[in-house]
């Protein structure tokens, strides 16, 4: 049966068998986004001491599907003076980037779409493609609460870009390769191995220029349903609505697959190697995916945490956090993370 | 002395770490929420509902149509038309609440001599067509019958502290 299954595959030509597992992978993951919205409204109302949505399926769980559901059969409103062209495209551009980040994303060892060696370079271009769509939908909207939105966003962006940059200048030098399974295998050893110890700071500095990328509270001043309504999303209904929501969550995903793959060390294991051969539990003990996507989920938690917990910052708090502390931060710690390289010391950096 | 502390304070996240437990600490906690329609919040005796026409243990009804109701009812939400009967006492020919009008202060259960209208316990009620929410003697009455029980029991409770 193997067997057979093997031969069948290996008949496949390559790239349709590849078109095949990304084709499986992203419907994968929007299955996870669609969670992810579930798991956020279920945990952002438990933190304010209510149970959140429990009625749709058992325990909610049929939730995000009545409400993809329901968006799928709602109206997309074209507004009267948008532009026609660009109010579509938007949400594709903000839906792509972060679709295609994944495809250098190692699960394991060797286990990845692409194997790249300019890794780190295509997440940190890809992170910052997102933005695009922010801009073309606030343009195309042709509404000044749209337009707001999209000018807070390009400022914020710029702003923890280069903070978000530094921290990833920080891994690489202490990787040497800009491989994400370089980056990975150069934190073996043990919890204390991984990058978030020796980087500390800069792993803070990645984690808030995250949330900050991803536009998430308290960094959302870009929906600020406060002050400018939804921000770029005003004039979208429907399915155009739908995918904006996608990307953002797909965003957070993205974020965290990313922040545990470069400071929590991705795929490895917190426990001993030994553990690894423990009769019948040593396989989730052990390396592997399910440690990856174990770090990840705890990312996505801190995620609702810092929405559940967080008021919304002030947009000139935003511009001082990043321009006046997180970029100082970051580039102090790129100094000192020079000096420990140069001096060689251990057990990180020998 | 005082900003060295601030910055330790805000460098090291103190005040972050501080809230996120709070709301950490919420995430475990009890929840407060009552599952609607299986669970219920508690009622008073006093609870103020859809309206009731009582009758007397012998079947006759107890309003007698002396319109303190209608004169005290502040949303004017009470009209009442009465009659001579042939046994020559005086009974309502008409009784209509219209409970859009009505604001359910109670001051016509307050106001009755004779316990004749109450609010009763009942609060899930809907109406699905434009007229029908004006209650007529016939529909008070019928609630009055429906929950008497419940209604004079509530009274019994109450009837120390009026």
């Amino acid at each position: 049966m193997l067997e057979w299954a093997q031969s069948l595959l290996a008949s496949v030509p390559p790239l349709l068998l590849l078109t095949a597992y990304m084709f499986i992978f992203i419907l994968v993951l929007f299955g996870c986004v669609a969670y992810v919205t579930l798991a956020e409204r279920r945990v952002i109302g438990f933190m304010q001491v209510r149970v959140g949505p429990n009625r749709v399926g058992p325990r909610g769980f049929g939730q995000p599907i009545a409400d993809a559901l329901k968006l799928m059969f709602k109206e997309m409103i074209l507004p009267n003076d948008a532009d026609r062209f660009l109010f579509r495209l938007a949400p594709l551009l903000s839906m792509i980037p972060a679709l295609a980040a994944w495809a250098v994303i190692p699960f394991a060892e060797r286990w990845s779409f692409a194997d790249i060696n300019a890794g780190l370079l295509y997440l940190l271009a890809m992170t910052s493609l997102g933005v695009y769509g922010v801009i073309v939908a606030g343009w195309a909207s042709n509404s000044k609460y749209a337009l707001l939105g999209a000018l807070r966003s390009a400022a914020q962006i710029v702003a923890y870009e280069i903070a978000m940059g530094f921290a990833l200048v920080g891994v690489l030098m202490a990787s040497g390769s800009l491989n994400l399974g370089d980056i990975i295998e150069a934190q073996k050893g043990s919890v204390l191995h991984w990058y978030w110890l020796p980087l500390f700071p800069l792993f803070l500095a990645y984690l808030i220029s995250g949330v900050a990328e991803t536009n998430r509270a308290p960094f959302d001043v870009v929906e600020g349903e406060s002050e400018i309504v939804a921000g770029f999303h005003v004039e979208y209904s429907g399915m155009g609505f739908a995918l904006f929501f996608l990307a953002e969550y797909a965003n957070i995903i993205l974020i965290s697959a990313l922040t545990a793959l470069l400071f929590l060390g991705g795929w490895l294991s917190p426990f001993p190697e030994s553990w690894a051969s423990i009769p019948y539990i040593g396989f989730v003990l052990g390396h592997g995916p399910h440690m990856f996507i174990a770090k990840t989920c705890f990312f996505i938690f801190c995620f609702l945490w810092f929405r559940a917990t967080f008021p919304r910052y002030r947009y000139d708090q935003i511009m001082r956090l990043g321009w006046k502390i997180l970029l100082p931060v970051t580039l102090i710690w790129i100094f000192v993370e020079g000096v420990l390289l140069y001096f060689e010391v251990p057990p990180w950096f020998d | 002395m005082k900003s060295i502390i601030n910055i330790i304070k805000s460098f090291t996240l103190f005040e972050l770490l501080k809230g996120m437990s709070l709301t950490g600490r919420r995430l475990v906690s009890k929840k407060f929420t009552v599952q609607y329609p299986e669970e219920k919040t508690p009622q008073s005796p006093r609870f103020r509902g859809l309206h009731a026409l009582r009758r007397y243990p012998s079947g006759e009804e107890r309003c007698i149509g002396c319109k303190l109701c209608e004169a005290v009812c502040p949303a004017l939400a009470i009209t009442i038309d009465s009659e001579e009967r042939e046994d020559g006492s005086r009974r309502t020919t008409r009784y209509d609440i219209d409970l859009f009008k009505c604001v359910y202060c109670g001051f016509c259960e307050e106001a009755c001599p004779v316990d004749a209208i109450v609010e009763t316990r009942i609060f899930e009620y809907s109406f699905f067509e434009r007229g029908t929410q004006v209650m007529t003697k016939e529909m008070l009455l019928e609630v009055g019958r429906k929950h008497e029980e419940q209604i004079a029991k509530d009274r019994q409770v109450d009837a120390q502290y009026r």
